[in-house]
């Protein structure tokens, strides 16, 4: 289901290309054949759970692990693969390492001129990127005089002066307090964007994934199980794990009923995705597709209501025992223990049982 | 590969010290190791290690308690003197005290001196926890009921372990080790013992035996302290907020508590600097060899400097192996901090006499081998100096410059190395500083005829000339205090872990 190749995209500029990439360490296989195309100047969210190898591919991208097997290329320009091993210094490959890594003998300046040549044109561009990364005139700091956010933009600042043809970024955000982090993470994709930069970040926060990058990949078990969109991966996931890993999702059992229809505890649905599969198939359903009315004849009961301000959360038992989780503006979510009738909006997902 | 290389030259004496008391073969160990008076030599060590780590840790903790969690008049500035002592060199303590109170040796003599003189190694660590513990845990027992006195005996105290048994290993150690004050004292504990049997008797082997014994003692002592640390973690601060401590409010008693750190102030600082400012007198009506004195400080800086860059640079491979390999060898490092106080010097002393008196006759007495000591002695100090800084060079930052384009060398030159130097650096001056007043390794491996500030201070003292004692203790004290500020530093970073 993975992505791999410009045929998909059409004519695209290329970025990077990953393909059939293979790394073991001892017994652990990190990663089992990886395949990943990332368009020039997009910025892709490598996103999985732990240990689904998303920082070893980065790592092999960057050329700090020598991959087993496979492919990487940067710019259309091999860097690793059978009998080829760029070492890091010559890819151009620029990295903001997860605890940023800022040099501590360094002002931020120094800092963000390391990769610069010697030469008039230094100064000149390190001020650019400082001014890029809304830094200006903190270049005498030193970096334990910054704030979390700031050392975040610095890294950047540090890993973009050199036009790199792609940056990586392992787990950008997950140091930052959460207050902090929407606010960088806005900020790190204007940076990415304002110096078109080739960009990849790795996350195991779906919401950070979905909200951040162009195109996010999603990996399990060492492979990328799909490319897309934010829309495409979360509307048409490729299978059911995809389903409820990206954006939370109800799982019922449900049966084939005719062309795009499904039958299941909320009636008969229109339903698209492996509508091929035989009739016995799973359905998901998103919370927020889920309508309750108020009806004191109903036989389904909402309970552990949540309530977020914008919107809120509750369960609802049907009369036939499942359990579903249900999203909503706070005002039209019923309250708590109300016996309610449930229906569905739009189309929902179905994959072969 | 370099630093494992270090690690091992480190251990070449302890292990030739063994092979050398072995040669006599068994009967010539036992005649020496297994009998009454030995046995009677390690009582009389262990007695005395044991009565002044008691004495120190009680000094030590009320010094702490006082200064730091109540509100006794002036408590920053007995803070700061209250850690002095430590730079007074244990010889020029013990002849200051046995110049006053002419009756005060043996036992009690050794017993005074290096209570007062090493008490600051319990003070340090205590002083720095109680100020670290969180004051939620206090607060939690008073609510439960308890009192004041019983919050500090149930709750207080038991946090204050690892802090108290940190100093009191390294008081332990200071006792085992001290050559300077028993031997002026005329305590005949291992060390003079040694220093003896070396220098009247023809066979040397009993010399060697004995420094195998002190050796496994302190060995035992250190790994014993390293079980209880296991559980004592347990006790380590925990999380939570960064309040500042408590403070106890003596009311009227705070004049009376007021003695304690002004007693312990005139004994262990006020004597001895009365007693030096007598030897200066004496020095003026004396008419001393000035010439003398600068002679014996050059040797000092020779020998110190020589000691000092070597050591430096040895500690460069074995910190940065240790930091980039954390863990079990980080662990090593920080413990081997205690095995650099634990090794007596007088022992690495004895197996480089012998080895270099055997098979490097050439060098035999001459300075590279009393530079060699030196290594071996402060190599840790060092190490633990550099690590602090390798720390900080973390591999993170390696790739980062190599993705930035640097090759290997160049990330060496611009990154790894400015990481490195201010540690190299401290660590560098914490050895020459301590070299500068190590006494026994000096006198037994100085070249013939060859002076330093330590040996003209023994040495001067030894004919009760202390007007030519005067100028060197002076010296020596000014340049001690510097390491004791270093020190003072690490040990209470230490705590906070």
């Amino acid at each position: 289901m993975s992505d791999a190749g410009p045929g998909v995209h059409g004519v695209l500029a290329l970025g990077v290309e990953i393909s059939g990439a293979r790394k073991s360490f001892g017994t652990v296989t990190a990663l089992d054949g990886a395949d990943l195309w990332v368009e020039a100047g997009t910025l892709t969210a490598v996103l999985g759970p732990s240990g689904c190898g998303k920082t070893t591919l980065l790592r092999a991208v960057a050329g700090f692990e020598r991959l087993d097997e496979g492919s990487v290329s940067v710019g259309g320009r091999v860097m690793a693969g059978p009998g080829v091993h760029v070492p890091p210094e010559r890819r151009r490959v620029g990295i903001v390492p997860q605890e940023q890594a800022l040099f501590p003998h360094l002002s931020v300046a120094a800092n963000v001129g390391f990769g610069l040549p010697r030469g008039p044109e230094r100064a000149a561009r390190v001020e650019a990127m400082l001014e890029l990364a809304g830094l200006a005139g903190l270049g005498g700091r030193m970096p334990h005089e910054l704030s979390g956010g700031q050392q975040q933009r610095v890294a950047l600042a540090r890993a973009l002066a050199p036009a790199p043809s792609v940056v990586l970024l392992d787990e950008p955000f997950a140091n930052l307090d959460a207050a902090l982090r929407v606010t960088i993470r806005t900020e790190v994709r204007r940076i990415l964007r304002a110096s078109g930069a080739t960009a990849m970040f790795v996350t195991h926060d779906q919401e950070e994934a979905l909200s951040t990058a162009d195109t996010v990949a999603v990996m399990r078990a060492g492979r990328v199980v799909q490319a897309g969109t934010p829309d495409e991966v979360y509307r048409n996931p490729a299978d059911l794990w995809v389903a409820s890993f990206v954006g939370d999702a109800n799982v019922l059992p449900g049966e084939l009923v005719g062309e795009g229809k499904v039958a299941c505890a909320l009636g008969v649905l229109e339903c698209r995705g492996e509508t091929g599969a035989g009739p016995a198939v799973r359905v998901v359903v998103r919370p927020e597709q889920l309508r309750l009315t108020p009806s004191p004849v109903a036989g389904a009961v909402l309970h552990d209501r949540q309530y977020f301000g914008h919107d809120a959360l509750a369960r609802v038992t049907l009369p036939d025992g499942t359990d579903l989780v249900a999203r909503g503006t706070a005002a039209a979510l019923p309250p708590d223990r109300a016996h309610v009738s449930v229906g569905c909006e739009g189309e929902v997902i179905a994959f072969g049982a | 590969m370099a630093g494992a290389a270090v690690a091992v030259a480190a251990l070449l004496p302890v292990v030739y010290l063994l092979v050398r008391a072995g040669e006599g073969g068994w009967t010539a160990v036992s005649d020496t190791l297994l009998t009454e008076r030995t046995g009677r030599l390690l009582a009389r060590s262990l007695g005395l290690a044991t009565a002044v780590t008691g004495a120190s840790a009680v000094i030590g903790v009320a010094l702490a308690w006082l200064t730091v969690r109540c509100d006794l008049p002036g408590r920053r500035l007995w803070r700061v003197v209250a850690a002095l002592p430590l730079a007074v060199p244990s010889y020029v303590g013990a002849f200051a005290y046995v110049s006053v109170f002419p009756w005060l040796t043996g036992f009690r003599g050794a017993f005074a001196a290096l209570t007062l003189l090493s008490y600051p190694y319990v003070f340090l660590p205590v002083a720095a926890s109680l100020e670290r513990i969180d004051p939620s845990f206090e607060e939690v027992s008073r609510s439960l009921g308890n009192n004041a006195a019983a919050t500090f005996r149930t709750v207080t105290l038991p946090q204050l372990r690892p802090a108290i048994a940190t100093g009191g290993l390294l008081v332990f150690l200071y006792c085992l080790s001290d050559f300077g004050a028993v031997s002026i004292l005329r305590f005949d504990s291992f060390t003079r013992v040694i220093y003896q049997s070396y220098q009247s008797s023809f066979d040397r082997t009993p010399a060697a035996v004995l420094g195998c014994l002190l050796l496994a003692v302190t060995l035992v002592v250190v790994s014993a302290e390293a079980r209880t640390r296991g559980r004592a973690r347990y006790y380590a601060s925990g999380p939570g907020a960064n309040r500042p401590p408590r403070v106890t409010r003596l009311g009227r008693a705070r004049w009376w508590a007021l003695l304690v750190p002004v007693t312990v102030a005139v004994l262990a600082l006020g004597v001895p600097f009365a007693n030096l400012v007598r030897w200066l007198v004496d020095s003026v009506q004396a008419d001393v060899d000035l010439a003398r004195v600068w002679r014996a400080a050059g040797g000092s800086l020779l020998a110190s400097g020589l000691g000092a860059l070597v050591t430096g640079a040895a500690a460069i491979p074995v910190a940065l192996l240790a930091a980039r390999h954390r863990s079990r060898l980080a662990a090593a490092v920080e413990r081997s901090a205690y095995v650099g106080h634990a090794l007596p010097g007088i022992v690495v002393a004895l197996s480089l006499v012998f080895f270099s008196a055997r098979y490097l006759t050439s060098l035999y007495q001459r300075l590279p081998v009393l530079v060699f000591a030196y290594l071996v002695l402060f190599l840790p100090l060092a190490v633990s100096a550099v690590y602090t800084s390798a720390v900080q060079a973390s591999p993170a930052l390696d790739e980062v410059a190599r993705s930035l384009g640097k090759r290997p060398l160049a990330v060496l030159r611009t990154v790894t190395a400015p990481l490195l130097a201010p540690g190299v650096a401290a660590g560098t001056a914490l050895v020459f500083l301590t070299c500068m007043k190590e006494l026994p390794a000096t006198l037994l491996l100085g070249p013939t005829g060859f002076e330093t500030l330590a040996t003209r201070v023994w040495s001067a003292t030894a004919i009760g000339a202390y007007g030519d004692a005067a100028v060197p203790s002076v010296l020596l004290v000014v340049a001690a205090a510097v390491p004791t500020w270093l020190l003072s530093r690490r040990l209470g970073r230490q705590a906070a872990t």
